[in-house]
């Protein structure tokens, strides 16, 4: 298994042998030594490997991730997995801000908190934290799930779109268009599958409480313009 | 963008290491604001004596015959540290205002960068590995101590406009952000007597936290009433003689970590900053909340 050691390689050197694996291959396991709050460790991935990191990490650790699944063992600075296309990516410690960020697809795992900002702007990632997350999350999220054991802060799903929204715990307030919306059966299978995904099995999907758009800010009407 | 660090020791074996824990702290984050550094150290008290640190750009010319201008000016017995372009003045604390006016009239290009009886604040333009490496503040022993890499964005890329900014006895401020009200707030603390050298919207904030403890507000009351009165993004880390203090304004786009043991608190800009001090492995490691004051004291 290739060992990468940050304290004596180069990231570029890391991020170039990540680049330069076989997007078909059969997947192949990595592990990333002393990242040390390194910005942009295990960028721009597109093969189906095992990255591990064992450190914290700093900005945008995971961005642009394709088929991989990458664990940070340890916290993760602001931006981590933004603009995901595919694949996994575990944080086994916090998450910054910004996490997930404009994402299109794949699994995001906080297992600690996360901070302000989480999924804004989601276009189709599935994002699932067991902590708490910050103030101004999901702000202008297009679609994909965020699933939150702990409690939101602020704020939550701002000039939300089509994601959805599923909260254990209290929400601190809600943001503009975005309101609570009824569990039906679909998304109790829904989030059956989400939390199964995330390794968790202790939570039941009914104690979650579903948010999503209203719609009345969907489309700019005049009518609606202080509502902005 | 600029990089703030801060380190306060809980830990006394610590104090002979503080200035070279601070620099390393600072060099990391040299990326983050490559235009100047600075640093305020906190060390021990000496009785009855103040510390003004100064600058000059003709440290040659106005440190010379500095001891004997203030002699002959009536300030007995000052001591005089020079360091590269600073030096420390250690007066008896009721010749403070004196020596202000005496280096007003006799050297014009001295600037006073701060005064306390334990604080000593150096910075200038240039890298902050420079800067650190011109007054040996890998040397310096302290209590507690705060640093800022200035990437400039409200001033002009000048000594007097690097952080930390000083604005009243032992207290300075290091700012990552910039504020929008700070035009009205520095006409309103000039007309309350408090005193600004620069253009810098940072200064406007550390004027304004010496003016509401001059109120009577402890650094924690101040902080908080930042939060209502100051507009604009900021994470701001604070020092004080004995206190230590971290504030994010309510959007808390700047970013910030923070970690504490048994030994010490600590802040940084990045994690990375942090990545070097002793037991940051099983150190309480945190993001603080927007609109949340933080406040340590010894």
């Amino acid at each position: 298994m290739p060992v990468f050691d940050l304290a004596t390689t180069e990231l570029r050197a890391l991020n170039q042998a990540l680049h330069a694996l076989d997007k078909s291959g059969v997947p192949e396991d990595f592990e990333i030594t002393n990242p040390r709050g390194a910005h942009a460790v295990a960028v721009g991935i597109d093969a189906p490997v095992n990255v591990t990191i064992n450190g914290s990490v700093g900005y945008y650790c995971a961005g642009m991730n394709e088929q991989a699944t990458v664990t940070v063992n340890g916290n993760a600075g602001p931006g981590v997995a933004e603009n995901m296309m595919s694949g996994k990516v575990v944080i086994k410690g916090d998450a910054s801000q910004y996490a997930g960020a404009t994402a299109h697809g794949g699994l995001l795992v906080i297992e600690g908190n996360a901070s302000s900002r989480c999924g804004i702007s989601m276009k189709g990632v599935d994002i699932v934290v067991k902590g708490n997350i910050g103030h101004m999350s999901a702000f202008m999220a297009q679609s994909g799930n965020l699933v939150v054991l702990g409690d939101a802060g602020d704020a939550l799903g701002d000039s939300l779109y089509e994601a959805r929204l599923f909260v254990r715990g209290t929400v601190k307030s809600l943001g503009a268009d975005c309101e609570k919306k009824e569990m039906r059966t679909e998304h109790i299978d829904l989030l059956t599958k989400l939390l199964a995904d995330a390794g968790i099995a202790d939570v039941k999907p009914e104690e979650f409480t579903r948010y999503g758009s209203a719609r009345t800010l969907y489309n700019f009407n005049v009518d609606n313009f202080d509502a902005y | 963008m600029c990089g703030i660090v801060g380190l306060f020791l809980k830990d006394k074996s610590l104090e002979p290491q503080l200035g070279a824990l601070l620099s390393e702290m600072l060099v990391t984050m040299t990326d983050r604001g490559p235009d100047s550094a600075g640093i305020a150290i906190y060390g021990a008290d000496q009785n009855d004596l103040v510390k003004l640190t100064i600058q000059s750009p003709e440290p040659e010319t106005d440190f010379a015959g500095l001891t004997e201008d203030l002699r002959k000016a009536g300030i007995k017995n000052a001591s005089i540290l020079p360091k590269n372009t600073h030096a420390v003045i250690t007066v008896s604390s009721d010749q403070i205002d004196a020596t202000r006016s005496a280096l007003e009239d006799l050297h014009p290009n001295v600037r006073v960068m701060g005064t306390g009886t334990a604080m000593e604040i150096y910075k200038e333009v240039g890298l902050p590995k420079d800067v650190l490496e011109r007054f040996k503040i890998s040397d310096m022993s302290g209590t507690h101590g705060i640093g800022h890499t200035r990437m400039a964005t409200e001033s002009a890329v000048t000594t007097l406009g690097a952080h930390p900014f000083s604005t009243g006895s032992d207290q300075c401020l290091v700012h990552n952000g910039s504020l929008s009200n700070h035009n009205n707030l520095r006409r309103e603390l000039t007309r309350e007597g408090i005193r600004l050298e620069t253009q810098n919207d940072s200064e406007v904030a550390a004027a304004y936290l010496t003016g509401e403890m001059a109120k009577g507000k402890n650094l924690g009351e101040a902080l908080t009433s930042a939060l209502d009165d100051l507009d604009g993004f900021f994470t701001f880390v604070v020092g004080t003689k004995s206190g230590f203090g971290v504030v994010r304004d309510p959007i808390a786009c700047k970013p910030a970590v923070m970690a504490e043991t048994d030994a010490y608190v600590a802040f940084g800009s990045e994690y990375r900053a942090l990545v070097n001090l002793p037991g940051i492995e099983d150190a309480r490691v945190w993001e603080p909340e927007p609109a949340t004051v933080y406040f340590w004291e010894h």
